[in-house]
């Protein structure tokens, strides 16, 4: 069988050679046109007019659309048709596109829209999150609020309790391929999309809108993106309609792609938050009641904003049980870029508050933080079931044996006991360590988007096309999905093709997102091989007198009645026999149902887990930092492909870790970002990555039935990257007696005040 | 601009530009449909636009999105496309990422096989600077370094050879000579001289600024090099940092550890010491050091040539001691005993722009201290010796009460700025605490994050 094998990349040969064709890399005509956007200099005010004559006159440029241009602007939205494709009036953020040039190229489009002058009046932006509160600027019509049993009670009897409020930043993607669409008209009005979208139905909805079509006049598809990380589940709509708009005015193919400057200003990031909370708890660590105020800065439209704060409440828990806990989300409309889903979506802001929580209360207990987290974990399965705050009993909780094979095989106690020894002796440099555990929810909360469909060919010569709805940013979802086609088929790799993702095969998909892309398309694509293997079954079992379960096929093989046949021996016969060949699949993921407004139900079929230890060592003198190593053991299920699986939590991790130390976003007093290039926001580079890196999966079943037991991968990984902020925590705390109470991103600066804090 | 040759991919290019200011990547991927090599930043920071640039000394790797064509004369360019053989074999740095999964997206993937393959034919295997110019977002780098280790003992491929010869006799209307160099600023002196075009190159890419008449300085052989008498080292203005950091080690190990920081591999192969300091930057890299160590500057204007101390050329944040048409020939440094120590301080450790770059000297003799030279970037608006706290050092006891003491002057030597790289109050902290760094290291305290280990 192809599954669970470590096999390579399907595209890492076209990777490696520079064959892999991206959005960019298409060839297009030579009267293909190219876009950029004039974006707004300010965060809030009126646009009084705009002057182009030097747009229009610069060399290149073929066609200068703004709002007037439109009888209804087209909306860019995913939610709440709230993002009009070029500013109708109102400017909400420094980075709003404006207008839009069309010229020959993509370099004479940019310089063009640099000559656009706007006429604006300005007014006062609300930008943080204390300003935003304080003009009560929020979606919704005010905080959602969920919890279980009494949280005021339980505050009131606690022996100890403390307070505190955290800091959490964004993030930038900063996916290596910048957004990207192209737009190809075809006959009778149709349009031809390539977008660089995790979401292609999305793409074709919104296009079909803007063009006033419907969406069977658009075809969208996606062969690949350069990365993608939850950027492109909403954010490439504006270039697609973009270009929509430009080919089907002007009949000529029209390509944007967004300049990385542009991109980082124009497109939404990781909310922000401010975390605070009040916990009470017993001398020995064990949590007694717990609140949380979250502050979620949502930016200017709701875009994916709600389900976001949703998802940070729902792991406002990690992997503890809170019996007496309550959870205050407060989404805040500001006049910053519309902020949008990033890998975890919200979760990892709910999980580093309670983990900061923990290690505040195992700071004012006075013990090992390690041992405070396995004190307040929700009992193994299978004992009576706990439930999360919002109501779900936890059966699957793999945490204990994880967290006892971890701390075994890093040595984590003995290694604790060597940092104390060598901070005492070392006045300059204090080394930290925190092992933290991950348990993230597997399903998206708007249950609906829980289906897949997928289509498989078998062509009579024993080759295979298959075809999903999900979209390849790098995760090597299509690779693990053909390892389960060739599977159900009993063939080999390779004869199974995977082909681009495309409205017109697949229709009505989900983005690519939640971590759900194997979980749902691998089970559609078992569904529709499963359909065809049962027609050939019953075919030769009709042939040779026998049952369709005495059919077997294996190794490129199929056995019945005591004869073999070639697989494309069985496909030509078939074939000949007027069977059909061709078979679409569907899933469904069993068993979730929520309700978000009262915060009760079953969000989440189950439950991925992991845990990472960190060591780093921190100069006190300017705060600067390393990690030394980091161990994980992380829980894939039975995993479709432990090569690839491991990729993505070494990935995740260094992103985790990015996002919580050198990852910093910088807005000036009048809302601009001035970290919009790579010269300014700083991902992890290769040195970052820890010298010692040891990754190791927990090879355990999925308790429940998913595609060959295994378990999404894409997202719970990124929070293994808490560990690293908490052993910068705990090398602060080397420092004296306080509590460093250390904000994110950690950077050097952060971390030097918190070392000034602590000695003070 | 007359005719530039070239070979690309081993195939001999020759072009009639018009516009000097075309990118490589651009015309890779524009004209010459060569999509392989990809466009992830625009601007020299990210690497995914790597290429294999040969010359006489060998192969480098470049980013092409910062590279101007007229800066390829007479070398060889290697893409993604031409690092595999001929007949589709793989390189083994190639076969080594797919086999050890070292592609996730693949976007920056091309850029990483060439700085492996440079790297690979190179035989070096300090992997964490080779690759730190080379940004990834999906694998966390790890099976890069295990692709890039398992490929290291393989042979070079037979078709990586570059056969320079091919190009024939190079013509070029370029300047060839610091006398015709001297002659064409003193005539254009409106112009832009071009060396390594690592800040040039975004003047065009980013600000779409006209650069007027062009200079490239690339053929000029008597610009770049170094020597050393027994009084001083002379480095050559259009010496690359790469250059610069090789010799230096030798004389002042903690410049050449500062260099290895500076931008990236494929940034020091393009970036000049002339550049770095000519363009004038608060934040520089290069003078804060070169300040610290006495450095001269030795400029030419036509046939005039004046020396002045480095220090002296900075005069106002965009204002140095410069005038039209003259250009910096070379710095000098005085031969001395090393007391150097470089403080780069930066949200990340490989190819960030400082926050606070410190150059600190301080002579002891006997327990007392005799001489010190301290020098900031990122303090003010050009680099700036800190004269206060130099002051408050000299002739006092070297003791870790007087560093204390002497760091405390900082506030009196700079009001440093808050922008999105460091507020005022830490960068002031941080160049006070670098003060006190520098006394513990120099009594053997552990003080460098870089050198522990788990």
């Amino acid at each position: 069988m192809s599954v669970q094998k470590p096999l390579p990349h399907d595209a890492a040969a076209l990777h490696v050679t520079g064959r892999a064709r991206y959005v960019d890399d298409i060839p297009v005509p030579a009267n293909c046109l190219h876009l950029a956007f004039g974006l707004s200099k300010i965060a809030k005010g009126r646009l009084l007019s705009l002057d182009l004559e030097a747009v229009r006159a610069a060399p290149g440029v073929v066609m200068v659309l703004t709002a007037a241009d439109f009888d209804h602007v087209p909306d860019c939205s995913p939610s709440a048709h709230d993002e009009p494709l070029l500013c109708t009036g109102d400017i909400h953020f420094a980075g709003q596109p404006l207008f839009l040039v069309a010229a020959t190229s993509h370099g004479a489009a940019r310089r063009a829209a640099a000559l656009g002058q706007a006429e604006v009046a300005e007014e006062p932006a609300i930008l943080s999150i204390d300003e935003a509160l304080a003009a009560d600027s929020r979606f919704e019509d005010g905080p959602l609020v969920w919890g279980q049993g009494d949280p005021d009670a339980a505050m009131a009897s606690a022996a100890m309790t403390a307070t505190g409020s955290m800091e959490i930043g964004g993030q930038e993607h900063f996916y290596l391929e910048g957004q990207a669409a192209l737009s190809v008209p075809q006959e009778g009005g149709d349009m031809l999309v390539h977008s660089s979208t995790q979401h292609p139905s999305e793409i074709q909805h919104k296009v079909a809108d803007a063009l006033g079509t419907g969406m069977h006049a658009v075809r969208v598809e996606t062969r690949r993106m350069g990365g993608g990380f939850g950027g492109k589940e909403s954010q490439g709509n504006w270039l697609a309609i973009a270009t929509a708009i430009v080919a089907a005015r002007t009949g000529r193919p029209a390509k944007m792609r967004y300049d990385r400057d542009d991109d980082m200003v124009i497109t939404g990031k990781r909310h922000d938050f401010r975390i605070d909370y009040q916990v009470g708890f017993s001398p020995e660590g064990r949590i007694e009641a717990l609140e949380f105020w979250q502050y979620c800065r949502c930016g200017w439209a709701l875009d994916l904003s709600l389900a976001i704060a949703d998802r940070a409440m729902l792991h406002a828990d990690n992997a503890y049980h809170l019996p007496d806990v309550r959870i205050t989300s407060h989404r805040l409309k500001t006049n910053t870029v519309s902020a949008t889903a990033f890998r975890g979506f919200g979760g990892p802001q709910g999980m580093v508050a309670v983990e900061r929580v923990i290690d505040h209360v195992a700071h004012a207990t006075g013990r090992d933080p390690l041992e405070v987290r396995r004190a307040n974990y929700y009992a193994a399965a299978p004992a009576v079931a706990q439930t999360t705050p919002y109501g779900m009993a936890i059966e699957d909780f793999e945490l204990h044996g994880m967290t006892d094979a971890l701390a075994e095989s890093c040595g984590y106690a003995a290694r604790r006991a060597a940092i104390r020894d060598w901070n005492a002796g070392s006045p300059v440099l204090k080394r930290g360590i925190a092992l933290t555990p991950v348990k993230f929810g597997i399903s998206f909360t708007l249950t609906h988007l829980n289906q897949a469909g997928a289509l498989v060919h078998l062509y009579q010569d024993g080759t295979i096309a298959m075809n999903h709805g999900g979209t390849e940013m790098g995760q090597g979802l299509f690779q693990k999905v053909a390892q389960v086609a060739a599977s159900r088929f009993g063939v080999g790799m390779g004869r199974v093709k995977i082909t681009a993702t495309d409205t017109a095969k697949v229709p009505n998909t989900s983005a690519t997102a939640a971590s759900s892309g194997s979980d749902l398309n691998g089970m559609a694509v078992r569904a529709a091989c499963d359909t065809i293997v049962a027609r050939l079954a019953e075919f030769l079992a009709e042939r040779h007198q026998a049952s369709p379960r005495d059919v077997v096929f294996a190794e490129d093989r199929v056995t019945v009645g005591g004869e073999s046949y070639a697989f494309e021996e069985v496909a030509k016969a078939a074939y000949e026999a007027r069977i059909s060949l061709s078979a679409t699949g569907f899933y469904k993921t069993p068993k979730i149902e929520w309700d978000r407004i009262a915060g009760k139900g079953r969000p989440f079929y189950y439950f991925a887990y992991g845990a990472a230890c960190t060591e780093v060592v921190l100069d006190t003198l300017t705060g600067e930092n390393r990690i030394l190593r980091t161990d994980i053991l992380h829980d894939c299920g039975h995993s479709l492909n432990p090569a690839l699986d491991t990729g993505q939590i070494e990935g995740a991790f260094v992103q985790g870790a990015g996002w919580l130390t050198m990852e910093e976003l910088v807005w000036d007093a009048k809302g601009r970002l001035r970290t919009h290039a790579p010269s300014t926001y700083k991902i992890p580079a290769c040195s970052d990555r820890p010298p010692v890196f040891n990754v190791a999966l927990w090879d355990q079943p999925n308790r429940e039935e998913t595609i060959y037991r295994s378990k999404a991968v894409g997202e719970p990984p990124f929070m293994l990257g808490i560990s690293n902020f908490l052993a910068l925590s705990d090398a602060v705390a080397a420092c004296g007696g306080a509590y460093p109470a250390l904000d994110a991103p950690a950077t050097p600066e952060r971390l030097l005040w918190a070392v000034e804090r602590v000695r003070s | 601009m007359a005719d530039i040759s070239f070979l690309l991919n081993g195939e001999i290019v020759r072009l009639e530009t018009t516009d000097p200011t075309v990118t490589l990547l651009d015309w890779l991927r524009e004209t010459r449909g060569l999509t392989g090599t990809k466009e992830g930043c625009n601007e020299g920071d990210c690497g995914a636009c790597t290429v294999m640039v040969t010359d006489g000394d060998g192969p480098r790797a470049l980013n092409a999105c910062i590279l101007f064509l007229p800066q390829l004369h007479g070398k060889a360019v290697r893409t993604v496309e031409g690092i595999a053989g001929p007949d589709g074999s793989l390189h083994p740095v190639q076969q080594a990422m797919v086999d050890l999964h070292g592609s996730q997206c693949g976007f920056c993937t091309p850029g990483f096989v060439a700085s492996m393959a440079v790297a690979h034919t190179a035989g070096a295997t300090d992997y964490n600077d080779r690759l730190a110019g080379n940004l990834c977002r999906c694998t966390g780098y790890a099976p890069i370094i295990r692709a890039a280790e398992a490929a290291a003992e393989a042979p070079v491929p037979g078709w990586m050879a570059e056969d320079l010869s091919a190009l024939g006799p190079l013509a070029s209307d370029m300047p060839a000579t610091a006398d015709a160099l001297a002659e064409w600023y003193l005539a254009h002196p409106e112009g832009t001289l071009i060396a390594g075009a690592t800040d040039v190159g975004l003047w065009v890419t980013k600000q779409f600024r006209s650069l007027g008449p062009v200079a490239f300085l690339n053929r000029i052989p008597e610009l770049s090099g170094i020597s050393m008498t027994g009084e001083a080292i002379r480095i050559g203005a259009m010496t690359t940092v790469t250059e610069f950091g090789a010799f230096i080690a030798g004389h002042h190990p903690g410049l050449a550890a500062m260099i290895r920081r500076y931008g990236s591999v494929q940034v020091r192969n393009a970036a000049t010491i002339g550049g770095n300091i000519a363009n004038g930057s608060p934040i520089g890299d290069s003078p804060p050091a070169l300040i610290a160590l006495g450095a001269r500057l030795h400029l030419r204007r036509g046939e005039a040539r004046r020396e002045i101390a480095l220090e002296d050329f900075f005069l106002d944040y965009g204002k140095q001691d410069r005038q039209p048409g003259e250009f910096v020939e070379a710095v000098s440094i005085p031969r001395q005993p090393d007391r150097l120590r470089c403080y780069k301080l930066s949200k990340r450790f490989d190819q960030d722009i400082s926050a606070v770059m410190g150059g600190l000297s301080v002579t002891v003799e006997d327990g007392t201290v005799t001489a010190a030279r301290i020098a900031f970037g990122g303090m003010a608006g050009i680099p700036k010796r800190a004269a206060a706290v130099e002051a408050a050092l000299a002739g006092r006891p070297w003791t870790l009460e007087t560093a204390t003491a002497a760091a405390a002057q900082m506030g009196r030597d700079f009001e440093p700025l808050t922008d999105m790289r460091a507020s005022s109050a830490y960068r002031l902290k941080a160049a006070e605490n670098m003060v006190i760094r520098y006394f513990h290291e120099d009594q053997g305290v552990a003080a460098n994050v870089l050198e522990v280990s788990a």
